[in-house]
């Protein structure tokens, strides 16, 4: 809950409930949604939502206005008559006057604020899951298809709890001395290191992350790092090391069982048909 | 007789003007020669004479003929298309021939249907629309083997190895293809020239032969396509083992389906739109009453085929990520996973769109305006699961946004962006359209049965319950592993269909005997119409989109995995190319269809407006066409046998 900016939310929604009891002309009302839906997607959040969403939003929201208004003609003409008479009755020469100096104003202004601000590395859309490489992975002179591979300590879950545990135990062993400085110590992506890093080390907890994966996707990503990453996985910048040379196969699959038994996801079992 | 001699005058005339010509041309030349510079000394013999240049010329000459003589012959593997290249030449055409097959193959399911419905009826005018959506048919089958014919060509001259190689693994479904498109053409064109002249049941015979060998002709070249995507029935380095297996690989019965409903919606929003150009033109009201009508039956046959078409998506999805992890991935988490976001903004369209056009056709209806008040609410919720179907997994920002988030996907908005909540979003927004529908059907009748209350009350509470069962598999989505969240989507689809089907069920018996207002056909903004139109470009577009990602899925494959392309071409067009290629083809098809829909009104213009009084003057009252929403109940893909009869049912009540 301490996600959403309450203070934003609610007066904004309160605002528009308040617009309901009184008699405002359509045109206040459509201006009065599309300002409160802006407030809110753009300021109601803790974490500001990026422009690029910000922006897909107020589409949607502008579309939806707009079919509100053109379903019934009355609003239609609620809509446009205050409109037509701003612009062509005389007591309103001195405001259409106004907005007409308003408009290039504030284009000069748009121009003036692109061209002073301080210049940003160019945004690069990052693949976070790019896809596998189709050839089986060679670690530790095992070939794995990563395809067909599964964690073979999965089945101890159901054959051997005990050992499976111990595996898992394992797995916490092998997860504090080595990831939780980037990962975190409860795998939110937060680790002492995280600040440092571009991308920024991946938070397991959020579901779309290990939750939608392959335990072989992990174990490919894990043995092969940063470095392994494939075309599409660019700007290739990334800090998370390639464990197969620290690590044994043996303690890669144990640390994914680890990581699925601290988060409480499972994976995504291997689709056979 | 007395125009002969003009005749003679003017063939003489151009006769002695040619003559001239020749002549002056003969005098040009003699005279030139006459003047010309002529060397003083005589000619000498060649041979002596000769130059080293000239030696050299001739022996260059002979070494080339030579060289030419003796050329070995050998195989070609790709051939370049001038100017835009192999890639983007046989993707247009492929696509063009792909948007009219589409819209030939699916025209005459509904159109058999309405014909259906006319004789059950005995109402003339369903009879008439029938043979209104069948004239756009000939032209557009024309086209189709056109295109067809231009990318066989284009794929043996551009790719001929790779083409060989398809040949290698299809050759036994070449002759049954070429069988089944000769009888396509004879049962289309005795369908078409036929009409009226044979009894109802030969004709409707033809119809449904039409489709069959229509449908199958689609599963031939489905196997191919899908082949090339996911291979089976091949050793590894691609020699054929079995083409059964070639055949029926992973993802060629989940293409079927979701192409052959697909190409139901595409081709009734098509054929809307054509309604909704002659409506624009329309001179008089019984004009625009007409195809204001038709307008409503095509945007109604395109809806039955939106509903269903995201779980027929979902099952191809899985299929594909079940044969590949890393097509899967490619897919859904990779290069194409921004493709989805446009695909989800097409798609929230498609819903808004058809959504809008049911609440202005509202406007035809005496006494709907008491449903007025629902369309807020409504709208709101379209609004809301549009927003969720379209949210990004991974988002575009800038590094001090992804900063700001901690990562590429936001701490709340992350949550929409994974599959739970896609799933929950589109079965709430079938569950709306749905009920925008109900609402529309309602507005021109007042049931009269002493229970409406508890009906109304009933079917309330079925939606309630169905929206709470998809919300709450949604939510638990999120704490369980992949394979069971897929499964949830099984409850999901069943929650919605079963409370379509329920409150269908309570619907017709609560309508049973319901007083009617009339429904006043032509009496609607024309906003609406451009809205028919709009939903026909957003659907054609889809459709080169998702070709696009079919087809770019193989990235450097001819055939995924067995046969790699080396060609130049052998890139995965970028998203911002790839949507260029789509639009300029979607462009090129509405120039075609443009002419098609001309012809077709050429062709019908006088006798219709006759007809058209005829059938007005048989139904002083007009009924208007009213399809329960049985109809609507997506999983009834044996081709609406539910809307003809209560639509029967329906007019039944109405004339008694
Ligand atoms: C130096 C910091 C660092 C350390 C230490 C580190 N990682 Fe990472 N890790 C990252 C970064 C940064 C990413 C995100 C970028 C990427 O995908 O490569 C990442 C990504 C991953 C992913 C991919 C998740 C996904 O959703 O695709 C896995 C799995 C992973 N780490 C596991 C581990 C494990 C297990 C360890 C310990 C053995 C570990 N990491 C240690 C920095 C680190
Ligand atoms: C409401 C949801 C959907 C709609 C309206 C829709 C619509 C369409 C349409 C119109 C086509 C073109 C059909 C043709 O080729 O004749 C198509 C093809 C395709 N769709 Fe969907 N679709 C939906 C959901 C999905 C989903 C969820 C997926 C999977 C992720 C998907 C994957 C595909 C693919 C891969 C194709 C390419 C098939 C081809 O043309 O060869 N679709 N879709």
């Amino acid at each position: 809950m301490e996600q959403f900016n309450w203070w934003v939310i609610v007066p904004v929604f309160a605002a528009l409930i308040a617009l309901r009891w009184r008699r405002t002309s359509m045109l206040t009302w459509f201006a009065a949604w599309w300002i409160g839906m802006f407030l809110v997607v753009r300021y109601g959040f803790t974490v500001p939502v990026p422009m690029s969403v910000v922006k897909l939003y107020m589409g949607l929201v502008t579309a939806a206005l707009v079919a509100y208004v053109l379903t019934d003609a009355g609003r239609i003409r609620e809509v446009t008559e205050p409109l037509a008479a701003f612009m062509t009755e005389r007591r309103y020469l001195p405001y259409l006057a106004a907005v007409a100096l308003f408009i290039p104003a504030a284009v000069a202004f748009g121009i003036y604020r692109d061209m002073t601000r301080v210049p940003q590395p160019p945004s690069f859309a990052r693949t976070i899951h790019p896809a596998t490489p189709a050839e089986p992975i060679d670690v530790h002179g095992t070939s794995y298809d990563l395809g067909t591979a599964d964690n073979p300590y999965r089945e101890l879950e159901e054959t051997d709890p005990a050992a499976f545990k111990a595996r898992v135990e394992n797995g916490r062993k092998i997860y504090y001395e080595n990831c939780f400085y980037c990962h975190g110590d409860v795998m939110a992506g937060d680790g002492m290191f995280a600040h440092a890093l571009n991308p920024i080390p991946t938070n397991f907890q959020d579901p779309g992350t290990i939750a939608m994966l392959r335990e072989a996707f992990l174990f490919w990503r894990i043995a092969k790092g940063g470095p392994g990453l494939p075309a599409e996985g660019g700007p290739w910048a990334s800090a998370m090391p390639a464990w197969e040379n620290f690590l044994s196969e043996d303690e890669m699959w144990n640390v994914i069982l680890f990581l699925y038994e601290f988060t409480g996801h499972r994976p995504r079992a291997v689709e056979l048909h | 007789m007395k125009r002969k001699p003009g005749v003679l005058l003017i063939g003489l005339g151009v006769l002695a003007f040619v003559a001239t010509m020749i002549g002056a041309f003969r005098l040009a030349v003699t005279f030139d020669q006459r003047l010309a510079f002529h060397p003083p000394i005589s000619e000498r013999g060649e041979a002596e004479e000769w130059t080293p240049r000239q030696e050299a010329l001739e022996q260059q000459r002979q070494e080339e003929e030579e060289a030419a003589r003796t050329k070995p012959y050998e195989e070609e593997e790709y051939r370049a298309f001038p100017k835009v290249g192999s890639r983007v030449a046989i993707w247009v055409v492929a696509q063009l021939h792909l948007l009219f097959a589409a819209f030939v193959l699916a025209v005459p399911m509904f159109a058999v249907v309405i014909e259906w419905i006319g004789i059950r009826t005995g109402d003339k005018r369903y009879d008439a629309l029938a043979y209104e959506f069948t004239k756009l048919l000939s032209v557009s089958f024309s086209l189709t083997a056109t295109f067809g014919a231009g990318l066989t060509f284009m794929l043996i001259a551009l790719y001929p190895k790779f083409t060989n190689y398809l040949m290698h693994v299809f050759s036994p479904t070449f002759l049954p293809y070429v069988l089944l498109f000769f009888a396509e053409a004879g049962f289309l064109y005795t369908y078409y020239y036929g009409w009226g002249k044979f009894s109802p049941k030969v004709h409707l015979f033809l119809g449904i032969m039409l489709n069959v060998v229509g449908t199958g002709i689609m599963v031939i070249a489905n196997a191919w396509l899908t082949f090339m995507m996911t291979p089976n029935g091949v050793s590894e380095s691609g020699a054929l083992i079995s083409t059964w297996d070639a055949v029926s690989n992973y993802t060629w019965m989940p293409i079927n389906i979701h192409r052959l409903i697909a190409n139901v919606a595409y081709g009734g929003s098509v054929a809307a739109a054509y309604a909704a150009y002659q409506f624009l033109q329309a001179k008089n009201d019984a004009e625009r009453a007409h195809y204001d009508w038709m307008g409503y039956i095509g945007n109604f046959v395109a809806i039955c085929g939106l509903l269903p078409l995201p779980f027929a998506g979902y099952w191809l999805a899985s299929e594909i990520y079940a044969f590949s992890q890393t097509m899967g991935l490619t897919m859904m988490g990779g290069a194409f996973s921004w493709l989805f976001i446009i695909q989800a903004v097409l798609i929230g369209n498609l819903f808004l769109f058809a959504n809008w056009y049911l609440w202005l056709g509202m406007g035809r209806i005496q006494g709907a305006e008491r449903f007025r008040a629902f369309i807020w609410p409504l709208l709101t919720i379209i609004t809301i699961c549009f927003a969720i179907w379209a949210t990004p997994r991974s988002i575009i920002a800038t590094t001090e946004e992804v900063q700001a988030m901690g990562g590429s996907s936001h701490p709340v908005l992350g949550y929409l962006g994974v599959m739970s909540a896609k799933n929950t979003a589109v079965n709430i927004l079938i569950l709306t359209t749905y009920v925008s529908f109900l609402l529309y059907r309602r507005s021109g009748k007042i049931p009269t049965v002493k229970w409406a209350k508890t009906g109304n009350l009933a079917q309330a509470i079925i939606f309630a319950l169905s929206a709470a069962t998809v919300i709450g598999y949604g939510i638990a989505g999120y704490r369980v592993d992949a394979a069971t969240r897929i499964g949830f989507s099984r409850p999901q689809v069943g929650a919605v269909l079963l409370a379509m089907l329920l409150v269908t069920v309570i619907d017709v018996l609560m309508l049973r005997g319901a007083k009617t207002t009339d429904t006043r056909w032509g009496k609607i903004r024309p906003l609406s119409q451009y809205l028919l139109i709009m939903l026909a470009v957003t659907f054609t577009w889809l459709m080169g989109l998702m070709g696009y990602l079919r087809s770019g899925l193989r990235l450097h494959w001819h055939v995924f995995g067995v046969v790699r392309d080396t060609s130049p071409d052998a890139f995965t067009p970028t998203l911002g190319f790839a949507t260029q290629v789509v639009s300029v083809t979607v462009l090129i098809f509405f120039g075609l269809i443009g002419f098609v829909f001309w012809l077709a009104g050429l062709s019908g213009k006088e006798s219709h407006a006759g007809e058209e009084a005829a059938a007005h003057a048989a139904h002083p009252s007009p009924v208007g066409f009213d399809p329960s929403p049985a109809g609507a109940t997506p999983m009834s893909s044996a081709g609406g046998s539910a809307p003809a009869a209560s639509a029967a049912t329906s007019s039944r009540i109405e004339t008694s």
